[in-house]
């Protein structure tokens, strides 16, 4: 999935990933250049530096999987509401 | 201990960041100071259940505080910031950083306090790796939390924002959105803090509640006594502590015009700059960053006059990509249709952008290697500018020009890179406005004599006046020894200008002043005499300069500018333009002038 909103992973944008992947059982795993890390960790989060543009994956593990990755998936493909 | 009283000597001056501009006068309270730094200690295996206790309880009360913050925000227009204290909440329930602090606690034998800095120290070293220069601030964000949960560790009661009196200015080492949020804005005036950037969170915030702000200001927090009495100038990144009457006195002027200013801003800013008897002229803002959009809008700006782009160069290691770029501009471009934005090209020379042993410092910046002259020695980064303005021209009305101009073969260079950018971006399929109006700045001696040749070739004209009078009157303004002699009203600089007006007349091309003359309401019947009709200045200098407009006369204005022709001095010139303006406007004394 490509980063679509202006600020990329900002504070805002990562508050919003961590606070979905949080309502799921599930492991979330968000991958970017080769380094995967805890969707439900805002630090390992902000730290992927994931600007504009960047080209992530999302893995989903567990019982609710199928709805973790749908809710993740359309809260990044609609750039967090922003723009 | 007796703590000597420590006397203040007047009008004692720190400079930091203005962040947010304005002037405010009240008295400092401190709400924090220095940041506690965390004391690491070594502690014994039996202490290791109890001092893991004891930072879950910090971290409880922590979130607690941050829950009761959130629930006191009643204000509507803050909860689109709200999500700052959201993510404060994350890093607290975040696994990644409970775990290895309690880790650290168990494993290396450390006291909770120091656990917590060691934690934090270590994804601080992350953050600053990041390239991205908005992601790396976010750095600041972890600091915020590391203070405040070492403040609750220690069981330090934080003074509360409810605690703040009447006519406040609040200071702190670093103060958090949080609290910055929470701010009554009928007490507190302004704040000063030592760290914090223009990018800062809670510097966005100051911005957006139009509180006056400066910080960076080093160790200011813990030299100054509470209750000082200080006045904070956002504008200039200034503070004074301790006034004298004399100083007091010209910042209470200065204050009561902006506030006069402001109270008549919502009626002047949707009339047109127009003279009494009919003569339109544009007044626009000079801008640095897209957030600064707004308040050319506020302020009644007709469009940027002058986007300068350094601001995304500097401070980093690496070069804006054109994305990049492009993000920025077209962000400005956008937001201000269906105004025009003129985009200035790189103003800056080499040694402040690249870590290249061939940009050294230069003995003599002002004449070396800056502005065109390093943008089409490096063509590469050139136009890559270049590319990211016209594509951000298709999203409003860009213009672009060229700073330092000083021969018609530098214009034509710079046409021609442009004309391979197009190139560039057609064969891409990238839209672009092909009809982009290129100009320039004319800014040197020599582009003021060869002004009528330039005219031809350039789409329009931008009189940076405070390099024109620089480089005019041989004088650098920063040298106390010589400033005197940088006179706007030189019959020197003032036949320049009326040189400059009558060639762009001559072509028939628009002619625009964008240095700090076009601000000063003092000059803007002598500008607008000479035959200038677009003014491009800081946004909150607009209201003034439009009120004078507005209430002079055209036909005045030129036979004003007919007299200060022939004056032989500066010195006569200031003399008749002061009576022939304060005349008009006697409240304009010097004092209150921005």
């Amino acid at each position: 999935m490509v980063i679509r909103n202006r600020l990329g992973l900002h504070a805002r944008a990562a508050a919003q990933l961590v606070k979905a992947a949080n309502r799921f059982e599930s492991e979330i795993l968000i991958e970017k250049d080769g380094a995967a890390v805890d969707g439900k960790s805002i630090m390992s989060i902000l730290m992927l530096a994931a600007q504009k543009g960047s080209i992530i994956s999302v893995t989903t593990h567990g019982i609710d999987e199928k709805q973790a990755i749908a809710a993740i998936k359309e809260l990044i493909g609609n750039g967090f509401g922003e723009d | 201990m007796v703590l000597e009283k420590i006397k203040f000597v007047k009008d004692t001056c720190y400079v930091g960041l203005g962040v947010s501009p304005g002037i405010a006068i009240g008295e400092v309270f401190f709400l924090s100071r220095v940041r506690e730094p965390g004391v690491s200690r070594t502690i014994s295996a039996d202490q290791v259940g109890e001092e893991i206790a004891h930072f879950q309880e910090a971290v409880a009360l922590f979130k607690q505080q941050l829950v009761d913050a959130k629930g006191r925000i009643t204000d509507k227009k803050m909860h689109q910031h709200l999500f700052i204290i959201d993510a404060h909440l994350l890093i607290l329930e975040d696994k990644m950083f409970l775990n290895e602090t309690v880790a650290r606690i168990r494993d290396d034998l450390l006291n909770a306090e120091g656990a917590v800095k060691n934690t934090l120290r270590s994804f601080e070293n992350l953050f600053d790796s990041i390239e991205d220069e908005y992601l790396r601030d976010r750095k600041a964000d972890l600091e915020s939390v590391g203070d405040r949960l070492v403040r609750n560790l220690r069981g330090e009661t934080i003074r509360s924002v409810d605690e703040i009196g009447e006519k406040t200015i609040l200071a702190a080492h670093d103060l958090s959105p949080a609290d910055a949020m929470q701010i009554d804005r009928k007490k507190v005036f302004g704040l000063l803090t030592d760290r914090g950037g223009r990018t800062s969170h809670t510097a966005i915030l100051a911005r957006s509640m139009g509180i006056p702000a400066v910080f960076g200001l080093g160790n200011f927090t813990a030299t100054i006594p509470n209750g000082m009495p200080v006045i904070l100038d956002g504008t200039n990144g200034m503070v004074i502590i301790n006034p004298s009457d004399g100083t007091f006195k010209e910042y209470l002027a200065k204050k009561q015009t902006l506030e006069y200013i402001e109270s008549r801003l919502a009626q002047l800013r949707d009339l047109p700059a127009e003279t009494q008897d009919g003569k339109r002229v544009s007044l626009r803002a000079n801008i640095e960053f897209p957030a600064e959009v707004g308040s050319a809008f506020k302020h009644g700006g007709e469009g940027v006059g002058l986007y300068r782009t350094e601001m995304l160069f500097l401070g980093r290691n690496t070069l804006p990509d054109e994305e990049e770029q492009f993000r920025d501009l077209r962000e400005v471009v956008e937001k201000m249709a269906p105004h025009p934005v003129t985009i200035r090209t790189l103003d800056i020379g080499g040694e402040k952008i690249l870590a290249n042993e061939s940009y050294q410092r230069e003995t003599n910046p002002a004449m070396g290697l800056r502005a065109v002259r390093f943008s089409l020695r490096e063509t590469g980064i050139f136009k890559n500018q270049l590319r990211a303005i016209l594509r951000a021209s298709h999203y409003g009305r860009a213009r672009v020009m060229f700073p330092m101009i000083s021969s018609l073969v530098e214009l034509r260079a710079c046409r021609e890179c442009l004309e391979e950018a197009k190139e560039e971006l057609r064969l891409a399929g990238t839209l672009f406005d092909p009809q982009m109006p290129v100009g320039i700045m004319v800014e040197t001696p020599a582009a003021v004599m060869i002004a009528d040749l330039l005219a031809k070739e350039a789409d329009f004209f931008s009189v940076g006046t405070n390099d024109l009078i620089q480089y005019c009157m041989a004088v650098d303004r920063g040298n106390q020894n010589v400033a005197y002699l940088y006179q706007p009203l030189h019959p020197a600089v003032l036949r320049m200008l009326a040189m400059i007006a009558r060639s762009a007349a001559e072509a028939g091309i628009p002619c625009e002043i964008c240095g700090e003359m076009a601000g000063d309401p003092l000059y803007a019947p002598v500008m607008l005499g000479l035959g200038f009709n677009e003014l491009s200045m800081n946004a909150y200098s607009i209201p003034v300069v439009k009120r004078v407009i507005r209430e002079f006369r055209y036909g005045d204005a030129e036979k004003l500018v007919a007299a200060l022709i022939n004056f032989t001095t500066a010195e006569e010139c200031r003399e008749h333009l002061e009576n022939e303006v304060l005349k008009r406007f006697p409240d304009l004394s010097q004092a209150s002038r921005i």
